[in-house]
């Protein structure tokens, strides 16, 4: 029933074109080659060529391959089987166990109308105080951890996720490193959450297009499970990759590049994804966890420059911390006002102190000599970075908070850190 | 005359269409779904007997061959009472209506009336048999909320009319015939409630166009007081992401002093649309003693709702701003991002395969921006009544860099630029308008001299600032010190402004003048100490407690207190001659 296509019109990257009728737009296809087989989609028509993108890459297809196309859209398969299991982004088990093929829904399906959101009201817990006290994360928030190569980045994201408590965390892998998917995979399985875990998997040796379905694929099964009253968290790393490999497909498709190569609608795809963030009335909610690592340290590279724009803030991890510049939770203030009084005071003047911290640094380097004030500043933010900052630092929010308290009391006078006479009344740690 | 058309090609959101008859640049047309859905398109481009259109939808499963049916008409959006509350997409269907019909997801092909159909609204005839009217001339009124809604001599009339017939006093709904009007031919034409109205043509049925000249209070000190808006103009605020574009004009659409407030979101985040239409309607506006949703329109067409109705969406909202202007009444339309609009522009230009301008956007970036920002303006209409739309768009520059082609054109039609800067945020310096670099070509608040005076301090205390960190402190004067210690006060205790306490978050504008007499007062008074961290410890507490003033309730006997401790501490610094 399905109609079948032996001639290809032509090859190019992982794209390949063929005459058919009656083809549609996104159609999904099975092209079959000496390589073996691999699935397709339909990505551009004109009259009746089509042009299609070859999960697998082109590597192999000759004129003579055959296209069988399916009539209908990419979907992926669903229910609670696919927990504790492992597939690669075309939906193929990578773990030994068996094909799921229950229950399929649509991936890159429609946005969640606005109109029926709700604005997210809880907190999650991590530990970390630069998270908790300074950029506090939200359920159904949207946030990526932007990084430079090399920084323990999947450390950070696997030990959110095993704090958060959610009930099923969807893990989407792109460009990962074997490595570094072992690693998280044992480190969910040690720590018993495999069985909450789903995980779309693709390494930086698998095909470049198969790398572009991961977060939809990831992204679809996450709602399927949100809809069905689940609290998810969806964790993506390394969403540079995945930009990446639009990028190479958009110019295989001879589209004009925008910004250093990356195709115009660079925002508008990495929002699509994004934008899944959602807390459902009377149901479930999706957090979304990414990494945006930024390629020579660059935050105005148009990855994590897009990215930035999109999600709700960003923590900004170097030299194994998170940095308190530039790192943001746009949704804190939906939370830090109903946690504890002092919670949103506490977090500015924190942070305000500790860029005078940075600048005096900045003065002593220069040899200046480094007055009463300068003094105290620069021993608040060296226990600033030892107390707070340290990523080993494990303790929940009231803690951290308390600790914040007495930090500045051995650092400053009161009227020192601009802090209002109501709060300092309350409290400011009382001497002896 | 609707034609009909078959499909030769697909990419992405743009279609290829073979017709046969006429086709009219910009009209719209469905492109029909095997399953019998029609996705709602708009032709952007003719050649030969192909014509390209950009799909408002998704377009999966299209596929040559399919048919495509041509409407005729422009891509319009429907003007009547009942407007005001509602929250529409960026083609103004009713996004809480199709919720009740689709759910939680949004559902493609499914078109709404923006207006309830059944409602009744109370007309009051203003108009008599056998006046002679032009088109957005008044026929009567109906109360919609706090306003009173004119119902108007449809705009696209030309020429005078006469009044035939018209209803007396009573409840009707949009589509009755209120006014039978006869046109110098004799035509008869029938007038509703509600009219139909291209957007991307300007409303201009108004006697005449003035200058901005008024004020537009935000009860943002460091616009009304630094970089003002006028009502009637239009501004821009480009800034880094995060660095607060949104917030502020969150704030703005809370506390400007208009009658009406749309927003556009464009192609930015749901969530923070959601923000707004959740509390608004629990806000009291100060004005009115209403809800503030009462005042509001939102056009929501947040970035993961298809792109093409990113770009009708800046369009939609201000011609709904043009129409209340016709009332006269002032409007202002904020609309986040212009950035996303452009993008759009770009993105179909790119698969149009048109001639990429700098940073691919197409050549015709600026003409679109300025035409955009010329619908703002003040205007007198024909009942001698005045009426204003004020615009003000946020820009998201990539890379942070105002260097680049969506700032640069928009800085060259607005009246007045609120730059946001990356390094204020970082410190948390709130709102991070960028005191030196922004600027604006309207009058404010307050006296020109002084606030030149104030920004002469500013300009001043940079540049100690800049010195000290090249010679260090204690190369740097007393005198030089005090004056950075000065522009720090004036920079803590007036620019900045907590937009989340519930006092200083907005500050009126006799609350403004009378701060801004304070502490200008305060800046020249001329003061010197024994050493320098007495003088910074003395002005660290003076910040202090005027910012805890700044959080206490306007000429409250606290607030007075407080102002007479600050007087004394300041006595205290101060030199006698
Ligand atoms: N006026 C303000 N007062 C306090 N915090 C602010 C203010 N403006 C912005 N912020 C902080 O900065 C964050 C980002 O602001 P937002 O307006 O969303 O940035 P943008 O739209 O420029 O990306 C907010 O979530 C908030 O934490
Ligand atoms: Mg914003």
């Amino acid at each position: 029933m399905y109609k079948v296509y032996h001639r290809i019109e032509r090859i190019a990257g992982s794209v390949i074109t063929v005459k058919a009728e009656g083809v549609a737009y996104q159609e999904l296809a099975q092209v079959t080659s000496g390589q073996g087989i691999s699935l397709a989609r339909v990505n551009r028509i004109d009259g009746d060529m089509v042009d299609l993108q070859v999960f697998a890459g082109s590597r192999g297809i000759s004129t003579e391959s055959q296209v069988r196309f399916f009539g209908k859209p990419m979907d992926t398969p669903f229910g609670d089987s696919l927990l504790g299991r492992v597939f690669t982004g075309a939906g193929v088990p990578r773990d030994n166990g068996p094909l799921i093929e229950e229950n399929s829904v649509p991936i890159g399906g429609p946005s969640v109308n606005p109109s029926k959101r709700i604005v997210p009201t809880r907190m999650v817990r991590t530990g970390i105080p630069m998270i908790d006290v300074f950029n506090t994360l939200v359920v159904s928030q949207k946030l990526p951890i932007f990084s430079v190569a090399g920084e323990p980045y999947n450390q950070l994201l696997a030990r959110i996720a095993l704090q958060a408590e959610v009930d099923v965390i969807v893990l989407g892998g792109m460009g990962l490193k074997f490595d570094d998917y072992l690693y998280l995979k044992d480190f969910l399985e040690k720590n018993g959450a495999l069985s909450r875990s789903v995980m779309f998997v693709h390494t930086a040796s698998d095909p470049i297009v198969e790398c572009m379905l991961v977060p939809d694929v990831a992204l679809a099964v996450a709602e399927q499970f949100a809809t069905k009253g689940k609290n998810v968290l969806v964790l993506l790393t390394d969403m540079t990759n995945f930009a990446d490999a639009l990028k190479e497909i958009a110019i295989t498709m001879e589209q004009i590049p925008s910004n250093r190569g990356y195709p115009g609608d660079l925002y508008s795809q990495l929002a699509s994804r994004y934008e899944k963030a959602v807390d459902f009335e009377g149901s479930g909610s999706i957090t979304i966890l990414a990494v945006t690592t930024m390629p020579g340290d660059d935050v105005t590279h148009p990855v994590p420059d897009n990215t930035g724009y999109i999600t709700e803030g960003q923590f900004y991890l170097r030299k194994g911390r998170i940095e308190p510049f530039g790192s943001l939770s746009r949704l804190k203030q939906q939370v830090n006002g109903k946690t504890r009084s002092d919670h949103r005071t506490i977090a500015n003047t924190m942070i305000q102190l500790y860029a005078s911290f940075r600048e005096t640094l900045e003065k002593q380097s220069m040899g200046f000599r480094m007055s009463g004030w300068d003094q105290k500043v620069l021993k608040y933010g060296e226990r600033f970075e030892k107390e707070m900052m340290d990523l080993s630092v494990n303790i929940p929010l009231e803690r951290a908070l308390d600790l914040c308290w007495i930090i500045l009391a051995d650092c400053f006078n009161p009227e020192e850190t601009g802090i209002p006479s109501k709060l300092i009344n309350e409290y400011w740690p009382k001497k002896g | 005359m609707a034609t009909n058309g078959k499909i030769i090609g697909v990419n992405g959101n743009l279609i290829r269409v073979a017709f046969t008859d006429a086709v009219v640049q910009n009209e719209v047309a469905y492109a029909k779904l095997a399953s019998g859905v029609k996705l709602k398109s708009e032709v952007i481009r003719i050649r030969g007997d192909y014509a390209e259109l950009q799909v408002f939808e998704d377009t999966t499963g299209l596929k040559t061959g399919d048919d495509v049916e041509f409407t005729g008409e422009l891509l319009s959006v429907e003007l009547g009472p009942g407007l005001l509350t509602q929250i529409f997409d960026g083609l103004q269907n009713p996004l809480p209506r199709l919720a009740t019909e689709c759910g939680f997801f949004l559902q493609r092909g499914k078109y709404l009336h923006a207006l309830p159909r059944r409602k009744k609204w109370t007309f009051t005839p203003v108009a008599k048999v056998g006046d002679k009217l032009t088109a957005g001339e008044t026929l009567g009124t109906v109360p919609e909320g706090i306003f009173k809604h004119r119902i108007m001599v449809p705009f696209k009339i030309q020429g005078s009319v006469t009044v035939e017939s018209i209803l007396a006093e009573g409840d009707y709904v949009i589509d009755d015939v209120i006014a039978t009007l006869k046109d110098s031919e004799g035509k008869i034409i029938e007038a509703k409630m509600s009219q139909f109205w291209p957007i991307k043509i300007p409303i201009k049925q108004y006697a005449e166009r003035l200058r901005p000249d008024e004020p537009m209070v935000t009860q943002q000190r460091i616009i009304d007081t630094f970089f003002p808006v006028a009502r009637g103009g239009t501004y821009c605020i480009p800034g880094p992401f995060g660095a607060g574009k949104t917030v502020l004009q969150q704030l703005t659409s809370r506390y400007a002093d208009v009658d009406i407030v749309i927003f556009a979101a464009c192609g930015e985040r749901a969530g923070e649309v959601v923000e707004t239409l959740r509390e608004f309607p629990d806000l009291l506006d100060p004005r009115t003693g209403k809800s503030l949703m009462e005042r509001t329109l939102i056009i929501c067409n947040t970035s993961s709702m298809p792109v093409a109705a990113r770009e009708a969406s800046v369009y939609t909202g201000v011609t709904l701003a043009e129409y209340y202007r016709q009332m006269g009444l002032n409007v202002l339309l904020l609309a986040d991002s212009t950035s996303r609009w452009a993008q759009a522009l770009r993105e179909m230009s790119g698969r149009l395969e048109e001639i990429p301008g700098e940073e691919a956007f197409p050549a015709y970036l600026e003409s679109v921006i300025a035409s955009f920002y010329e619908r703002g303006g003040v205007v007198r209409l024909k009942d001698g009544t005045k009426g204003s739309v004020t615009i003000g768009g946020t820009v998201s520059p990539a890379g942070g860099n105002f260097e680049e082609p969506v700032t640069q054109a928009t800085l060259k039609v607005v009246g007045a630029f609120h730059g946001l800067s990356r390094e204020r945020s970082d410190q948390r310096r709130f709102p991070a308008i960028h005191p030196l670099d922004s600027w604006s070509k309207y009058e404010g608040i307050i006296d020109v001299a002084k606030v030149s005076a104030a920004r002469h301090i500013l300009v001043e205390g940079g540049e100690v600032n800049q010195m000290m960190k090249v010679v260090g402190e204690e190369g740097t004067s007393m005198e030089d010190f005090v004056v950075y210690l000065k522009s720090e006060y004036l920079d803590a205790v007036y620019l900045q402004q907590d937009a989340y306490n519930d006092i200083d978050s907005a500050c009126s504008a006799e609350r403004q003048k009378y701060l801004f007499g304070k502490v200008f007062q305060i800046l020249k008074t001329p003061m010197t100490f024994k050493e320098k961290d007495v003088a910074r410890s003395f002005f660290l507490k003076l910040t202090q407690i005027t910012k805890d003033w700044n959080r206490i309730e306007f000429q409250s006997q606290e607030f007075k207190n407080l102002e007479v401790q600050i007087f004394k501490s300041v006595a205290e610094a101060e030199i006698h001659v």
